[in-house]
């Protein structure tokens, strides 16, 4: 039983994680709050509910097809909005981030409906049985879809060119453009890759509760915004097991008290945390809150 | 290879910068002395297109720089080494090395410089795999010259590279820019150790407020009275 409800809670936090670090990347970077972050992972199970409804192709495809929309959506808010917004009033992308999310919210609202709908049969699953442990398809596909995404961002970020400057940047934007790092670029850049995240968990959180709606995303932000500061400002490992542990206490508080009370649990998890690890799980004390 | 005409930087409502002339010739050592405050880092963060509104005109090769961002200037050879070192305290040493070769493709050629800077700073071989975070700031400071050089830069600036160390770590420091002058390499040097700075210099610059005071010879201003009474603490020795 209770590995069962673990199993289900790393599957949740999972799909948390994957829209926790686009926000933490994007706060490195930027050193921006992008409260639209969670609308993005909304528009992302739209399109992948959309798509799937007309083409009726495999989930991966779906999934593909979302987080290209979604990439695509996230550099158009950082061109279209963030940059042309100046960087020394630090709140004023905050607040032009809190319009989009409303925009969005409404726009999807006007275009489906404010209803909560499903994602179609045809990803009906299958369930495979372990002893107690029951896993079905889905959960399956959830789960290696998103530690797949997680440990080829985790590659990217360490290894490649980009995946450094991207670190640079978050550290000392000055000294990265010193040594010949493109700010804008990797702005840009960070934006395509965190959205394309975002829309991916959301079609895997279509999938999991077969239900998606225009506010979704609201709760996602909020839930983002904790696991960052849980797991440490910019710190993208720590996004991912915050991720989790903001997943499976979700899970077990809904399994063994009630589903009423859940973010209560979640949120108090988060502040437990943070009283006894204020700089977060993955925080140093160097690190600065730029 | 330098040229700074009658360059105004504003910030805010003060003037940082109140018509600076400075020139700085191919494989010159040149310095910038002058107290807190005076203008110095911004005459550098200028050049180097960090602060990028000014007035005047910055020369570099001939060709003017306004409107060009700091990682364009790296890629036509400028290179900085700021104040405080500004490691990437994240990455190891290595990957500090790799950073500054970023805009360079010649894989090979890299691996090679970066070997020719390891025996350079043979403590920066020792600890390739350690945090930045982990080194002492002698060691930091050499890690930061070592990745300037990294892009193989045409022009060098430094920003205080003695700033907050021990006196053996400072010789050590000036024998390395020594050596680097020696390899023709074009240096503008900032620095508050005044007397070290003039004599390893061509020529030097005083900077006062934001104007230029004096300018001459190392040798010139080493021996110079009001030089000496404000930055050398009384008559040379």
């Amino acid at each position: 039983m209770l590995l069962q409800q673990l199993i289900n809670g790393i599957m949740l936090g999972s799909t948390y994680s994957l829209v926790a670090i686009g926000y933490t990347l994007i706060f490195g970077v930027l050193n921006v709050l992008h409260f639209a972050h969670g609308e993005v992972y909304m528009i992302g199970a739209f399109v992948g509910l959309e798509f799937a409804l007309l083409t009726k192709m495999n989930i991966l495809v779906t999934i593909i097809v979302a987080m290209c929309a979604t990439g695509l959506l996230g550099v158009m808010i950082e061109r279209g909005v963030i940059r042309l917004i100046k960087r020394e009033y630090p709140l004023a992308p905050l607040s032009a981030t809190i319009g989009l999310s409303v925009i969005f919210q409404e726009g999807i609202t006007k275009i489906f409906g404010a209803d909560t709908i499903g994602f179609p049969d045809t990803f009906q699953a299958q369930s495979f049985q372990f002893g107690d442990v029951s896993v079905d398809s889905t959960q399956v596909t959830i789960l290696l879809v998103s530690f797949f995404l997680m440990a080829t961002l985790t590659l990217f970020v360490k290894k490649t060119k980009s995946g450094k400057a991207i670190r640079a940047v978050a550290e000392n934007p000055v000294t990265a453009q010193l040594l010949g790092v493109n700010i804008d670029r990797v702005t840009m850049l960070t934006f395509a890759i965190s959205s394309a995240l975002a829309g991916a968990a959301g079609v895997l959180v279509g999938l999991a509760y077969n239900a998606i709606s225009p506010f979704m995303g609201i709760r996602m932000a909020l839930l983002s915004f904790a696991i960052m500061l849980l797991g440490g400002l910019g710190n993208i490992t720590g996004a991912m097991f915050g991720g989790l542990i903001l997943g499976i206490v979700e899970v077990l508080s809904t399994v063994y008290f009630s589903s009423t009370y859940r973010d209560a649990f979640t949120f108090g998890t988060m502040i437990v945390i943070l009283i006894f690890r204020p700089a977060g799980l993955f925080g140093t004390k160097l690190q600065k809150g730029r | 290879m330098l040229e700074v005409r009658d360059l105004t930087v504003n910030y805010g409502l003060v003037n940082a910068l109140k018509g600076v002339n400075l020139r700085v010739g191919q494989g010159e050592v040149v310095t910038l002395i002058g107290a807190n405050g005076a203008g110095k880092s911004t005459l550098l963060n200028t050049i180097s297109g960090i602060v990028r509104r000014f007035h005047g005109s910055i020369l570099l090769f001939g060709k003017e720089i306004l409107g060009k961002r700091a990682d364009e200037l790296v890629k036509l050879g400028v290179s900085q080494v700021v104040e405080g070192r500004a490691i990437l305290t994240r990455m190891t040493v290595q990957e500090n090395l790799e950073m500054g070769a970023f805009l360079r493709s010649d894989s090979l050629k890299i691996k090679n410089d970066m070997e020719a800077i390891f025996s350079r700073f043979p403590v920066l071989k020792e600890r390739r795999n350690a945090l930045a975070l982990t080194m002492s700031g002698g060691e930091q400071q050499m890690l930061a010259i070592g990745r300037a050089l990294m892009s193989r830069p045409k022009l060098l600036m430094m920003d205080e590279p003695s700033l907050g160390l021990a006196p053996m770590l400072i010789t050590k420091i000036f024998a390395i820019i020594e050596e680097l002058k020696q390899e023709g390499l074009t240096i503008l040097l900032v620095e508050q150790n005044a007397r070290k700075a003039l004599k390893i210099a061509n020529r030097g610059y005083v900077i006062e407020t934001g104007r230029i005071v004096r300018e001459g010879n190392g040798e010139d201003l080493l021996n110079d009275k009001k030089v000496q009474e404000a930055y050398l603490g009384g008559s040379s020795k």
